[in-house]
């Protein structure tokens, strides 16, 4: 802290970095100032620069909406484990995770959010879909039991090779199904340690896998979950004790994922829908616009206020604050932090903090000059001594935010995400708003502020 | 010097005012608990047209006949509606749109929310949970800061009075005008209570100092001073932090701005209480300790 104007160039290049990030995607901006129409585009740079004869372009940072802006359904999902085994139940949970995330994949839903939640004998599912609206859709693309079944491929026609509907038709289902499957499992191979996958079936299952084998040996026998098939073994021998090993040169993270995938067929857990809600795209859009205006004027007044009331010193810390806003949106962006309609006034109330630390240390300023000590003097107390208060009063602030935002997912705590997104903001907020009240504003203030302006 | 002090009974009497209709309001009616508490369905339409019927829930009830019956209808727009009940399917659900769109008009679904019930308790725990581990860590910190009981007890004090005013405040939002209490709410809480205890830290950090400063002084001399030291940092932060959530209240989104009104109460009664009721208190305490010394040295 000894050189200002080095602080003043590494806040100034931070500045610019934070700005490229935190901008929006250019659009026009179309407005009416004192009855002139004004037409401009306000954004990012686009595009690439040449430096050093290299081609570089700007990244983009998109903000991450909540499902409370950009529309779209949240399902909580209650999974019905009476009818399974103590030691299986987290196994069908996750297992019922990965087929509904493929549902969902396969759906084309962007950035779907899928948690388990499991506490005392409650297990629960967490579903966020943006974008989607139709909620029946949503619910059977959740809501039902995953179908598991065997199909064998008949000889392949020239289409199936290139047509994915001629594909599937090449496979004809089989009365083997997921009922029929006990449980499956990963093991390695002796010879080779390649990893493995065992099924085990019941003894309906056992025959009609017996009779399958021996009558189709050297064909296909495909495992389909959902009208999908996830595994092509080929049938090498005859299987009579019905329990069979999947081979294929699977990764030991595949094998894995394939035999979750198998038990949740084979372990269907029936599944209750707790809540829902389906969110609007057009409701969260106004009022993200509202609320961006509101902050915009909030921002300009709080401005105000400090200009208005200290002077010189308050047009620093109006600097402060817009380094502040830039730098909280840019952090936003690269954490990736979920903006929801809570977080926008989160962001707010920081903002309306931030200047806190300003004050505080702008009126410790003013009574040491009272006292009469040299300015220099008392701007360097100034700080020091507001620190000592900054400190404490943030911490009360910090733990607050820490039990919304609930970090270590206790399960006695709020896991909302409107909740937590408010949490989050308002964390970010503080930690920036330290950064920027007490480095930026004291850069500044020793770099322009001279005896001269004093208020 | 002003004396600040000297008028500590009228502080209290002033938080009064506010404090002991809110607790009637509470007691007699306590707060709306919203969909979140209670479980239930909600769901908001925004129709093209004003509705062909006059729209409330006798009519909405009779248009949907056996199907489903509606708690309430609020408009919460133009030509907007939000409508309550029971936990819904979602085939009911749309059988019940089919329904009104019969009877009233054109609508477009803005919002459809359904909470079972086992949720809406299970919430209640959770946010008792959240504000007790709240109130206890605060306490703690307080008190380690502090190092003195008359510190902590006067900043929780204060605490409590503006979680009081907060909620005193929308239970009779409530009753009047049929504001809920939900998630958010429960989240202006908390935050309520840190503000509280942020601007109190400030001005019994100061208190202090100025103890250590002018060992001479009186109690009452050294809070009224501590406090005129801090009173215009007080003032132009909560000001700030006012500014921009009342903009927020005034200019931004419907479904925040009851959020925005929480948190706008905790911001001012949080300000108030640290200079207006946590110092009062900590000088009256100091006032009957110093009494009570001097009783007993008499005998």
């Amino acid at each position: 802290m000894s050189h200002p104007l080095r602080s003043f160039i590494l806040i100034l290049v931070l500045t610019v970095i934070a700005g490229l990030i935190a901008l929006p995607q250019p659009r026009p901006l179309a407005f009416t100032l004192f009855g002139r129409q004004i037409d401009a585009t306000f954004g990012r740079p686009q595009g690439t620069v040449t430096i050093l004869n290299r081609q570089l372009s700007w990244p983009q940072f998109e903000l991450k909406q909540g499902l409370d802006i950009q529309g779209g359904v949240q399902v909580v999902l209650r999974a019905d484990m009476s009818q399974i085994p103590d030691k299986e139940r987290t196994i069908a949970l996750d297992a019922a995770k990965e087929v509904i995330a493929r549902r969902v994949n396969l759906y084309g839903v962007s950035e779907p959010v899928i948690q388990t939640s499991q506490f005392g004998q409650e297990y629960r599912l967490l579903v966020e879909l943006p974008g989607l609206q139709d909620t029946a859709q949503a619910l059977q693309l959740v809501g039902t039991t995953a179908q598991l079944d065997f199909r064998l491929q008949s000889a392949l026609t020239p289409e199936a090779t290139v047509s994915a509907v001629a594909f599937l038709e090449s496979f004809i289902p089989t009365e083997l199904t997921g009922q029929q499957l006990k449980r499956a499992a990963v093991q390695f191979d002796p010879q080779t340690q390649e990893p493995v996958i065992s099924m085990e079936f019941d003894s309906d299952g056992t025959k009609l896998f017996a009779q399958l084998t021996t009558n189709y040996v050297g064909q296909v026998l495909a495992i389909f979950i959902d009208g999908y098939p996830v595994a092509l073994p080929r049938i090498n021998t005859p299987i009579l004790t019905g329990q069979a090993v999947m081979s294929g040169g699977f990764t030991l993270d595949q094998a894995k994922q394939l035999a979750i995938q198998l038990n949740a067929g084979a372990l269907p857990v029936p599944i209750t829908v707790l809540e829902q809600r389906t969110i609007g795209a057009s409701l969260g859009q106004e009022s993200v616009m509202k609320s961006i205006r509101a902050g915009a004027v909030g921002i300009g007044l709080v401005i105000l206020f400090m200009i208005l009331y200290y002077g010189t010193k308050g047009v620093l810390s109006g600097i402060a604050l817009l380094i502040y806003a830039l730098l909280t949106i840019a952090v936003y962006k690269l954490l990736g932090v979920t903006l929801t309609l809570p977080g926008i006034a989160g962001l707010l109330l920081s903002i309306g903090m931030a200047v806190d630390s300003n004050i505080l240390i702008f009126e410790r300023m003013k009574e040491e000059l009272r006292v009469g000590r040299p300015f220099n003097q008392a701007m360097e107390l100034g700080f020091g001594r507001a620190w000592n208060s900054i400190k404490d009063a943030n911490i009360a602030t910090i733990t607050i935010a820490l039990i919304l935002i609930n970090p270590l997912d206790l399960s006695f705590l709020n896991t909302s995400g409107l909740v937590r997104g408010f949490g989050i903001t308002l964390l970010i907020g503080i930690v920036i708003s330290l950064f920027t009240g007490l480095v930026v504003a004291r850069t500044l203030m020793r770099l322009f502020l001279k005896e001269s302006n004093r208020v | 010097m002003f004396n600040f002090m000297k008028y500590r009974l009228a502080y209290l009497l002033f938080s009064l005012l506010f404090l002991v209709p809110g607790i009637i309001s509470l007691v007699l009616f306590g707060v709306r608990p919203g969909l979140d508490f209670t479980g239930g369905a909600l769901l908001e339409l925004r129709f093209t047209q004003p509705p062909r019927v006059a729209l409330n829930t006798g009519t909405v009830n009779d248009s949907l006949k056996e199907l489903y019956t509606v708690d309430s209808v609020q408009t919460s727009g133009q030509k907007q509606y939000i409508f309550r009940g029971q936990t819904l399917e979602v085939d009911q659900k749309n059988q019940v749109v089919t329904n009104l769109i019969a009877t009233f008009g054109e609508t477009s679904e803005l919002r459809f929310e359904t909470v079972g019930p086992i949720l809406g308790q299970e919430l209640i725990r959770k946010t008792l949970v959240a504000v007790m581990l709240a109130a206890v860590l605060i306490t703690l910190y307080v008190a380690r800061q502090f190092n003195e009981l008359k510190y902590g007890v006067s900043a929780v004090l204060a605490m409590l009075h503006d979680s009081l005013i907060l909620l005193g405040a929308f239970s009779l939002l409530g009753r009047f005008f049929h504001v809920e209490v939900d998630v958010l709410f429960v989240t202006a809480l908390l935050t309520t209570l840190s503000f509280s205890v942020h601007d109190t830290v400030v001005v019994f950090d100061r208190v202090r100092e100025f103890k250590r400063q002018h060992a001479k002084l009186s109690s009452t001399e050294v809070i009224n001073g501590a406090i005129l030291q801090t009173l215009g940092r007080s003032l132009n932060n909560s000001l700030t932090i006012i500014i921009t959530l009342l903009t927020l209240v005034l200019l931004g989104g419907e479904s925040i701005r009851w959020f925005a009104v929480a948190l706008l109460i905790g911001a001012i009664t949080g300000t108030y209480s640290s200079t207006f009721t946590a110092a009062p208190l900590l000088l009256i305490w100091e006032q009957l300790s110093a009494r009570a010394k001097l009783l007993r040295a008499r005998r």
